[in-house]
């Protein structure tokens, strides 16, 4: 029994395509999540990172492809059961998107009070916990997301992913706009989060020291597809063209920036 | 050639548009029947989109109703019926101008208001983060927007009558030299219920049009601060226009009965 559910990816993409107008972003997109693996896929921006994590999520519905949460197919769900998945999940977004109408504890209580009727002192206290859990104290709770700098704004995101103990965590370019400092603190968090929860994650970035720091996987996504995936151990020594192009941030190689979005 | 396509363009992005709208518009409708029904953020609506608009309404009403009252004084002097002022005042601010302002004044001050606020909402990525906690948005953001909005706008437009009345009332005694007592009984007597009900229903649908116009172009707004103020321009523009050309067609289907 577990040995057969171990070999079932937490979450898979199966030929994902996915285009706005003429643009092509994800062009048959193929990636699979094991369980317990901390998956950071890479890729320059406007590659379709985001628009992939969206298309998992159901907030974008891809025009062809599967995919798999658990090995089930949720393409196509929508409503209670797409929500059902949807428990399932937390995610951090990269601007943090806390709502600004709500005070920082709602913000990370959200989900407990709205997703699944906890009553709110409850709901509180709990929201009290997982602020301290990313290093915030009691007093943050009370404060408006807009008194919260970037970095703080970033570990209540955390607060509120991982405060209805969800199985795999998304985030969605954790380090972007934060200082090398705060930035690390933010890796350090992620890292000392993943190990204490035994969650799955995805993420997406391009920043090649965060994802060094928070991956046991990296994928690189160019041009719609997945073109190297391996342990993160493996990146330096790939052999693949782009991969080394994009790792050591270099202007010359096969990679051509394309200015229009 | 071009030229053809740019028509051609234009009429599909048009045809694109309409759809995208009904498919809102059904979306919500559904929603507003379908539980949770979030009770606080209507209490909260309600507050925002009717009692914070009292005061601008409640001015534009008064200044409307005394210019109404010189106007029909001017006009009914011509053929020596300028006792007519009184009548005249209570079934134009009724039927028409109570509403037509109240609307035009709300579309400008909470179309706006909801549109900057959804659109910034989803350039910042909030509208995705409500899904992802297992909360639709469209139950959560818009429902509460559209129920506050219908229920106000009735109760706003009951007021703004009387004001605009008392505005006319203000006009004719001070300065056109009516009786005050006299102004007031051809008022009550002259009114009924009918204009006053032609009215709260041709605003109770004006205040699903702002709100719908509002949530609608702040849901689609993309592309950053820029995409916000257009997604503003745009719910305002619409909305007035929507009000008006309803106006037309509520005034016609509700003066035929």
């Amino acid at each position: 029994m577990t040995a057969a559910m171990d070999d079932i990816p937490k979450v898979e993409l199966r030929g994902v395509k996915k285009r706005f107008g003429s643009k092509i972003v994800l062009d048959g997109l193929d990636l699979s999540i094991p369980r317990g693996e901390s998956l950071v896929v890479i890729g320059g921006s406007g590659t379709g990172k985001s628009v992939m994590i969206k298309c998992v999520l159901g907030i974008l519905r891809p025009e062809a492809g599967e995919i798999f949460v658990d090995g089930n197919e949720v393409t196509h769900l929508s409503g209670s059961r797409r929500d059902a998945v949807l428990r399932k999940f937390g995610m951090l977004f990269q601007g943090a998107a806390l709502f600004d109408s709500l005070p920082v504890w709602e913000n990370v209580a959200f989900g407990l009070i709205q997703g699944r009727g906890m009553p709110r002192s409850k709901a509180k206290d709990i929201a009290v916990e997982k602020l301290a859990k990313v290093g915030l104290g009691p007093e943050v709770a009370e404060l408006w997301p807009s008194e919260l700098s970037g970095g703080m704004q970033k570990r209540v995101g955390l607060a509120r992913a991982i405060a209805a103990e969800p199985e795999i965590i998304f985030f969605d370019e954790p380090t972007t706009g934060l200082d090398p400092i705060m930035a690390d603190v933010i890796n350090d968090l992620i890292v000392s989060t993943v190990k204490d929860l035994g969650v799955t994650t995805l993420s997406i970035t391009h920043d090649i020291a965060s994802a060094r720091k928070i991956s046991s996987r990296i994928a690189m996504l160019y041009k719609g597809k997945i073109i190297w995936q391996g342990p993160t151990a493996d990146i330096d020594r790939s052999g693949n063209p782009f991969l080394d192009q994009f790792i050591h941030g270099r202007a010359e190689g096969p990679i051509k920036m394309e200015v229009r979005g | 050639m071009n030229f053809l396509a740019a028509i051609g363009r234009t009429f599909l992005s048009f045809l694109a548009q309409t759809g995208r709208l009904t498919v809102f518009t059904f979306s919500a409708l559904v929603n507003c029947v379908r539980p949770p029904i979030y009770w606080y953020l209507i209490g909260q609506q309600m507050l925002r989109i009717g009692y914070f608009s009292l005061p601008v309404v409640g001015l534009t009403a008064f200044f409307t109703g005394g210019a109404l009252a010189l106007q029909i004084y001017v006009g009914g002097n011509r053929f020596g019926a300028e006792a007519v002022v009184p009548n005249i005042v209570v079934l134009g601010i009724t039927r028409e101008l109570g509403p037509v302002i109240a609307g035009l004044m709300v579309a400008g001050r909470v179309a706006a208001a909801i549109a900057a606020e959804i659109g910034t909402m989803r350039v910042t990525e909030q509208i995705d983060a409500l899904t992802t906690l297992s909360t639709n948005p469209i139950r959560y953001l818009v429902v509460p927007r559209l129920i506050a909005a219908v229920v106000t706008m009735p109760v706003l437009v009951l007021i703004a009558d009387a004001i605009g009345v008392f505005g006319g009332y203000v006009v004719a005694t001070e300065s056109l030299g009516f009786n005050g007592a006299i102004y007031i009984k051809n008022t009550l007597d002259f009114v009924t219920r009918g204009d006053v009900t032609s009215g709260v229903i041709k605003v109770a649908v004006f205040g699903f049009i702002i709100a719908l116009m509002g949530c609608y172009n702040g849901f689609h707004s993309k592309g950053g601060a820029q995409g916000v103020g257009a997604a503003t321009t745009n719910a305002v523009v619409t909305s007035s226009i929507l009000i008006l050309a309803a106006n037309y067609f509520l005034t016609s289907i509700l003066f035929s009965r």
